[in-house]
């Protein structure tokens, strides 16, 4: 039962997400055309084929989680613009933190990294909290699932959890009205649209399922 | 639907907004410069002693906001891609760039990607001993929430009226004080008649009916708050006034700035006959437009509709408002050709 990360791994998750999220490209813009300004899925692509470009060349035999993550998030930052850039930014930032100098992690040191990272999120989204219909409603539940297993030693079917979280916030926001971010102009006419930031959250989720 | 192939006069999608700012500062070399990395634009020639005034925002806007920098106006503004923030990075980068010992001031639509990043560059600029300051504008009474309010036209008007003011070489303390004048004074409302397509997702935002309007339009094609039947110019002028009387709490007798606009996509002939219905139905209320502005200020892409705006004056913002100035969208004279023409 595998119940750590190293350094290759966060690695591969990094590339998996581009992956990801080149392959739901169109996916989430359409997403975000219903209820936003229709260029999620193109911001996010923009910054995570730069990061492709830039973590491929780092020598991964010679550094650590933390400065990888630092690297995600500098790059998301500088490409990715509108909220998403803070917002992911900010959450591959905070996520590094305790990974600094670190080639390995983990569960539980990873459960920790994932709630930094989602604190990070919804400080900078000015204090946002589940059910308003953001990114927040896919992290939360299955970062909180996964924590809560961790401290448990209940490591069996875990990661199962969290992928089974985060799908299910993140269908969760097709029955919310936003209350924050561009969507929120619409109110009731915000209802019966999955939220794009809780999408790209869950494929993110995603990427790290397929590597634990 | 009937599927069809959106024509644009772009190259590859994405490098429309670097391809537009080249082709902005070929055109103007005498007002503009395009920085080299960014798709940042300063002034051509730097003024010293002067509060510097930073602003920007997504690009798809146009004239907003590279189309307001130069004398009386902005001295940087900074484009992201279409309708969508610029980066923290570029933000300081400008910021540094312009910056001068009286500050810089920092002018920021309120759109959580805009403040989140714009807030963002001016706290690592003042943490590297940068005098800097900023302001929201929430001018859109489309939305109820003041604290929600989206940043549209009255940003324009913060250029105008606090660029003036920094030109007279006013401290960045008095400067904010004019730009937050604007803001309190100021409101603005749009519809959408159709929408608008931004150019590397190669399809429309969203969906109308052929005689179905979006009342409301925030100027990212975002849908707006209501979606309606299609009346005629007198109706919308009239309906988009009383929202922002209601809201400004106009009284007869009040004199305002009247800025009437295009949504990007509207002929002139539509935008003068929007103008003087609106004109007429602001003067059969008692109020008095002592300046207006007519053309393309805040647009949105091709989208075809109109947005009224109106500045409550006094003698000061009045004044401020008619200063020259010398940009690619605004070319104020001031009170010198009235001289020759009267």
């Amino acid at each position: 039962m595998k119940s750590t990360l190293n350094v290759e791994d966060f690695y591969n998750v990094i590339l998996e997400i581009a992956r990801l999220i080149h392959e739901n490209k169109k996916y989430l813009t359409d997403l975000d055309s219903a209820i936003g300004d229709a260029d999620h899925g193109i911001n996010m692509d923009r910054g995570f084929s730069v990061v492709i470009d830039k973590v491929g060349k780092m020598d991964i035999n010679n550094s650590d989680i933390g400065s990888l993550l630092i690297l995600v998030s500098n790059t998301l930052m500088e490409t990715v613009g509108g909220a998403a850039g803070p917002l992911y930014g900010m959450f591959f930032m905070n996520m590094a933190n305790k990974a600094m100098g670190k080639r390995e992690v983990d569960y539980k040191e990873f459960a920790d990294m994932l709630e930094d990272g989602l604190k990070g999120v919804q400080e900078i989204g000015g204090g946002t909290q589940p059910g308003e219909k953001t990114m927040v409603d896919t992290l939360y539940p299955a970062i909180n699932a996964f924590k809560r297993g961790v401290e448990r030693g209940d490591i069996e079917g875990l990661k199962e959890v969290l992928l089974r979280e985060a799908e299910n916030g993140m269908k969760s926001t097709i029955n919310m009205v936003a209350k924050k971010g561009r969507a929120s102009y619409l109110g009731e006419r915000s209802l019966g649209h999955q939220d794009p930031g809780a999408t790209s959250c869950y494929l993110i989720l995603k990427a790290f399922y397929d590597h634990m | 639907m009937v599927f069809r192939m959106l024509k644009k006069l772009i190259n590859k999608p994405g490098n429309e907004v670097r391809e537009m700012l080249e082709g902005m500062s070929m055109a103007f070399p005498e007002i503009i410069r395009l920085d080299n990395q960014w798709n940042n634009v300063y002034r051509a020639y730097k003024k010293a002693n002067k509060v510097a005034l930073v602003s920007g925002g997504g690009s798809g806007h146009e004239p907003a906001h590279a189309g307001y920098v130069g004398f009386g106006m902005l001295d940087a503004a900074c484009a992201g891609a279409t309708f969508t923030s610029p980066t923290v990075p570029q933000i300081l980068a400008s910021i540094k760039e312009v910056s001068t010992e009286k500050g810089v001031l920092v002018i920021i639509k309120n759109y959580s990607g805009d403040v989140m990043n714009f807030n963002s560059a001016a706290k690592i600029a003042q943490s590297q001993g940068i005098k800097v300051d900023s302001v929201i504008v929430n001018d859109d009474v489309a939305i109820t929430d003041r604290s929600r309010r989206r940043g549209t036209t009255i940003t324009v008007l913060v250029h105008k009226i606090a660029g003036a003011g920094a030109e007279e070489g006013l401290e960045l303390k008095e400067v904010k004080r004019l730009a937050e004048k604007v803001i309190e004074n100021g409101r603005d409302i749009g519809v959408a008649l159709t929408p608008c397509s931004v150019p590397a997702a190669g399809k429309p935002t969203f969906e109308l009916g052929e005689d179905e309007v979006e009342f409301g339009i925030g100027i990212h094609g975002e849908p707006g708050v209501q979606r309606m039947k299609y009346v005629e110019s007198w109706s919308f002028a009239k309906m988009m006034i009383d929202k922002i009387l209601d809201d400004l709490k106009l009284t007869p007798g009040d004199e305002v700035a009247l800025i009437v606009q295009g949504t990007g996509g509207t002929p002139y002939m539509e935008k003068f006959v929007f103008y003087r219905d609106a004109r007429k139905y602001a003067e059969s209320l008692g109020l008095k437009v002592a300046v207006s502005w007519v053309g393309e200020f805040m647009t949105s892409l091709e989208m075809q509709g109109g947005r009224i705006a109106m500045l409550r004056l006094d003698e000061e913002l009045k004044r401020l408002l008619m200063y020259p100035a010398y940009t690619i969208a605004i070319r104020n004279t001031g009170p010198f050709i009235s001289t020759l023409v009267s």
